[in-house]
């Protein structure tokens, strides 16, 4: 079972492989957008990838107010 | 716009206005000058990297109708709707099998576009969701009647009522969607497929097809006087104004 912080982790590597920015410049309470660069299709395309790799069904609703790895992590790890 | 052509009997549509196939009227006129007649099967695919289609062109439809007395925008809308319900229609009941090839955002306008065909053939990217309820509409373009057809009124009141799109993994273990693909493969999968679907006998593939695919043309015309009754209030024009004029990262969630 993941603890929450291999949750973190593994969000932050999958976020940084799938849009090609250095993972050591990617830290938890970054903002997703602006690190990222990402619009909202993209935004789209990191949830089904988010989706598929925790195996989980993540509603795009729970994106609302989340501007950060942590939080969008938490929101993946109590789907867990 | 679109272009067409015609491989081995094979018609093929390919949506490619940018920047997310977005239909307004001058898509919806493309659309509507395309000839299934000498085709044996159809596939209707996206040729923009971002995705299949991200519903109707909402800067257009928020634009052509602010200046307008609520009378002249109401008959543009329903005029509008008239053309692309007959454009699907006709897809719908095209006598030779169709397949849509979808990626990325099958959003919408666009969603209804793909349930009009046979089949869906979805990559792995794609994403399904009918967002409308976020503009204070339902869907116009016939997507309540066609999702019906194809999945539980479970799933029809999930997308409809949240407004949240779901994967393909999903949409096919819900009947939405017939096959997924990998990646990039959705029209080299919906090409097969409309080859093996055209070579059977097309006067039986004809029969067939109408015996086994209800058109639902009273919920239908229901579902378009819903969306017109729905359009008239304020809150749209409104909901429209702050999608159109929205600077965030987020305009496609919900």
């Amino acid at each position: 079972m993941r603890t929450q912080e291999q949750t973190v982790r593994e969000l932050l590597d999958l976020a940084a492989t799938h849009f090609k920015v250095d993972r050591k410049g990617l830290s938890p309470g970054d903002d997703i957008f602006q690190k990222l660069g990402i619009d909202s299709l993209q935004a789209l395309d990191l949830l089904t990838r988010l989706e598929r790799h925790f195996g989980v069904e993540l509603p795009d609703y729970e994106l609302q107010g989340v501007s950060d790895f942590r939080t969008l992590a938490e929101r993946i790890h109590v789907r867990l | 716009m679109i272009r067409t052509k015609l491989d081995a009997g094979v018609l093929e549509i390919e949506l490619c206005r940018e920047p997310m196939n977005e239909i307004g009227t001058e898509m919806l006129s493309a659309l509507e000058g395309i000839d299934f007649g000498k085709a044996r099967a159809v596939v209707l695919h996206s040729s923009l990297a971002q995705g299949f289609c991200a519903g109707a062109d909402l800067r257009e439809l928020y634009h052509a109708g602010k200046e307008l007395k609520p009378a002249a925008r109401l008959k543009g809308v329903r005029d509008f709707l008239k053309r692309i319900h007959a454009f699907l229609s006709r897809l719908d009941e095209a006598p030779v099998p169709t397949v849509a090839a979808v990626h990325g955002a099958v959003f919408g306008g666009g969603l209804e576009l793909a349930l009009a065909c046979d089949l869906i053939v979805a990559d792995r990217s794609a994403r399904f969701a009918f967002p409308e309820l976020r503009l204070g509409l339902v869907p116009g373009f016939g997507g309540l009647p066609r999702l019906k057809r194809d999945v539980p009124n479970s799933l029809v009141r999930d997308l409809l009522f949240t407004g949240r799109s779901i994967n393909a993994e999903k949409a096919l273990s819900c009947g939405l969607v017939s096959q997924v693909v990998a990646e990039g493969q959705a029209l080299r999968a919906a090409r097969a497929t409309a080859a093996q679907m055209g070579k059977f006998d097309a006067e039986t593939t004809a029969a067939a097809k109408k015996f086994v695919k209800p058109f639902p043309k009273a919920e239908l015309e229901r579902e378009m006087e819903l969306f017109l009754e729905l359009f008239q209030r304020p809150v749209v024009q409104e909901a429209l104004r702050k999608f159109v004029e929205a600077k965030g990262p987020m305009p496609y969630l919900p």
